[in-house]
């Protein structure tokens, strides 16, 4: 039954079912319920910059964060809010990326999803999509140079990032190299404004993976125990040597692009069809079917959630910002090698 | 009546469409939702066909304009943001800027690229791409900074026979105002005097010659009388307007959004210090952002790029040598 620990050091071994199904619902709901106070704070004005949520997306996410372990490699992308908690990143690094705070990961450097700590496994993302996959490459090939022969990398796309060269380039990269990659890739219908249709011609985006000749599963995004069947089974796969593997994940962003955006363009139909269900509305309901969770015990759960995010927040909101004068403007290691002007 | 820069870009390019059945635009969500910042608002609708939504793939993008150009048609691609033109810069350079040069057909495609610092925007969509290609040869750049010059110099752009990086400053977007789009203007490639003086020059371009004419402000009451030079278009650098300009004042200072090393101000005081070594009272100055990323935090942004007070610090230090 559902517990109250909400983050914890790295990802356990899935035990069973049932511990593994509760606990990753936990980070689904974590997920949304942190986004949305991000979302309060944009707009509130508390923000600068975007804010981008992974609405829709929970089920999917959480999934593949708890299905890495420690000592995996992860980079995650815009919408893997519930996939970072589930890896392990406490809530206070994302509300202080958002936040700006000179104590976050990126001190003010680098906002919003643009966060990461390469030392714990965490790749940070740069905005250019399908950059990060063949950083992912290259990482799990240092890490079987160095005779680690256990550890995955995964990373995440979206339907339009598969249109990138960099994705092209990098999972065939992957295939060449057989690397332990596991590539999930969310389809929700929509690059921004721009349908699937504008996007790819192929019938399923799936067929690219036996294009690059890497396994490849299709998997129905707004299920959680179809998320977390899929995603256990390809970092099993990847990890036992079986090479990359691609998982496309079919959903719908239940939210605009940014919170600047009212996603007007996201046609009723689509929001009525199957993509359109609410991840986290179906994993209660298997939660509850399964005898899993109780009414009550699920809403404890969120009031959980709240309070954490709430104390994270409050937290943050009376650490100082970066200071222009404090700040080293320094971006390389070698200090001795900086290129100094005279000016400013 | 009042009429944006951003709006400006817009009925540039709606004008440009209406005239010219070569035309058309493309990129990543320029079609019926009229684009990241609404630079092609209702185009879609008024020119069916014309303005198409691209995957993403800005190599592709460029590639696809070229080969229009090629064939007679003359593109405008808008990438969402300056920053992720680093993807297709290789279509950029090695394909549009070599054409010409090699085969002596015309590559007429516009680069639309909304470049420049907002707060809150971090390290991937702040860029400002001007020195990068204007390094390159075969390429037209062009950094407009009011509003007319935003309508002008897109619809002289698409004219134009050869490739052109046109960089349009995202700060400008929404705030800067004119009552009227021009009906008369400086071609590209002559720089305009934004300010007259008589104390010291300052040469810059984009969103900065609101900070430089900010910074001539400040320095008024203190009894100077600071010119500021618009470049306009960085590539070509209308070296006679700065030259002039020095020769009045004796004194400059360059000023730039990009990074410090290389670029547009080194390229200028390079070209007054050789040919007119003589016209100077004391060594040009030149102020850039500082060389790291762009910062996402307001109080890292607002110091890591030159500002209205930055630049007059600056210019204090030119004037009293
Ligand atoms: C190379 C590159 N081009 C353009 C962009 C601007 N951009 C950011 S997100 C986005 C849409 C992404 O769509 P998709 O990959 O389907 O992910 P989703 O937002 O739907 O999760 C675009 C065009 C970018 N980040 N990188
Ligand atoms: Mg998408």
């Amino acid at each position: 039954m559902v517990q109250a620990t909400l983050s914890r050091e790295a990802a356990p071994s899935p035990a069973s079912n049932v511990d593994t199904t509760v606990e990753t619902f936990r980070f689904m709901l974590l997920a949304r319920v942190l986004d949305e106070k991000m979302a309060n704070l944009y707009r509130a004005g508390k923000i600068h910059g975007g804010v981008f949520l992974g609405r829709g997306q929970e089920a999917l996410s959480a999934s593949l964060g708890v299905s890495l372990r420690k000592g995996d490699v992860f980079a995650p992308l815009v919408r893997d809010t519930a996939g970072r908690l589930a890896f392990g990143e406490p809530i206070l690094d994302c509300v202080r990326t958002y936040l700006g705070s000179v104590l976050g990961p990126m001190r003010g450097r680098d906002g919003n999803v643009h966060r990461g700590r390469p030392s714990a496994g965490i790749l940070p993302m740069i905005s250019h999509l399908g950059a990060m996959i063949s950083v992912v490459n290259g990482a799990l090939f240092a890490k079987r140079a160095a005779g680690v022969q256990d550890a995955v990398g995964a990373t995440c796309l979206g339907d339009g990032g598969m249109s990138t060269g960099a994705f092209h380039e990098a999972l065939n990269q992957a295939a060449v190299e057989r690397l332990p990659l596991v590539l999930v890739v969310a389809n929700n219908q929509y690059a921004y404004s721009t349908p699937n249709r504008h996007q790819f011609a192929c019938t399923s985006l799936l067929d690219r993976a036996r294009g690059y000749g890497v396994a490849g599963q299709a998997v129905d995004g707004t299920d959680l125990t179809a998320c977390l069947n899929a995603l256990r089974s390809a970092v099993v796969a990847a990890r036992a040597g079986q090479g990359p593997q691609l998982v496309v994940a079919s959903l719908l962003r239940l939210c605009g692009h940014g919170e600047h955006d009212d996603a007007s363009y996201i046609t009723p139909e689509i929001k009525k069809s199957a993509v359109g269900r609410d991840c986290i509305a179906v994993a209660e309901a298997q939660l509850l079917q399964a005898d899993l969770a109780t009414r009550p015990a699920l809403a404890g759960l969120r009031a959980e959630c709240v309070a954490a995010v709430e104390q994270a927040v409050a937290t943050v909101q009376r650490e100082p910002a970066p200071d222009p004068f404090a700040e080293q403007w320094q971006a390389l290691s070698a200090a001795h090698l900086l290129d100094t002007t005279q000016e400013s | 009546m009042s009429i944006t820069y951003l709006e400006a870009i817009r009925e540039a390019q709606a004008r440009a469409l209406a005239e010219d059945p070569r035309v058309f635009i493309y990129g990543e969500d320029v079609g019926q939702f009229g684009g990241a910042f609404k630079a092609t608002k209702n185009l879609a609708a008024e020119f069916p066909g014309r303005v198409k939504d691209a995957p993403i793939s800005e190599d592709a993008i460029v590639g696809f304009a070229v080969g229009a150009a090629i064939e007679g048609m003359r593109p405008i691609v808008e990438m969402q943001f300056a920053d992720f033109s680093t993807v297709a810069i290789n279509q950029i350079v090695n394909q549009a800027g070599t054409l010409f040069w090699r085969t002596q057909t015309p590559c007429p495609i516009v680069v639309r690229m909304p470049c420049g610092g907002t707060s809150g925007s971090g390290p991937f969509h702040s860029q400002n791409m001007e020195a990068i290609y204007s390094h390159y040869p075969g390429l037209v750049v062009v950094t407009p900074a009011t509003v007319e010059d935003a309508y002008s110099m897109l619809i002289e752009a698409v004219a134009l026979n050869d490739p052109v990086i046109f960089c349009e400053h995202k700060l400008l977007y929404y705030h800067l105002k004119a009552e009227k789009l021009p009906t008369e203007a400086l071609p590209i490639g002559k720089a305009r005097i934004a300010r007259e003086g008589r104390d010291m020059t300052i040469v810059t371009y984009s969103a900065m010659i609101h900070e430089a004419l900010a910074a001539a402000d400040e320095l008024e009451p203190e009894g100077w009388r600071v010119e500021v030079v618009d470049l306009r278009s960085v590539k070509p650098l209308d070296t006679d307007t700065v030259m002039a300009s020095v020769a009045r004042t004796g004194r400059l200072l360059c000023v730039g959004e990009s990074w410090p090393w290389g670029g547009v101000t080194a390229e200028v005081i390079a070209r007054v210090t050789s040919e007119g070594f003589a016209l100077l009272d004391a060594p040009p100055q030149r102020l850039n952002s500082k060389d790291t990323p762009v910062p996402y935090h307001p109080s890292l942004w607002a110091a890591h790029r030159p500002t209205g007070h930055s630049i007059a610090a600056a210019a204090r230090r030119v004037l009293r040598q």
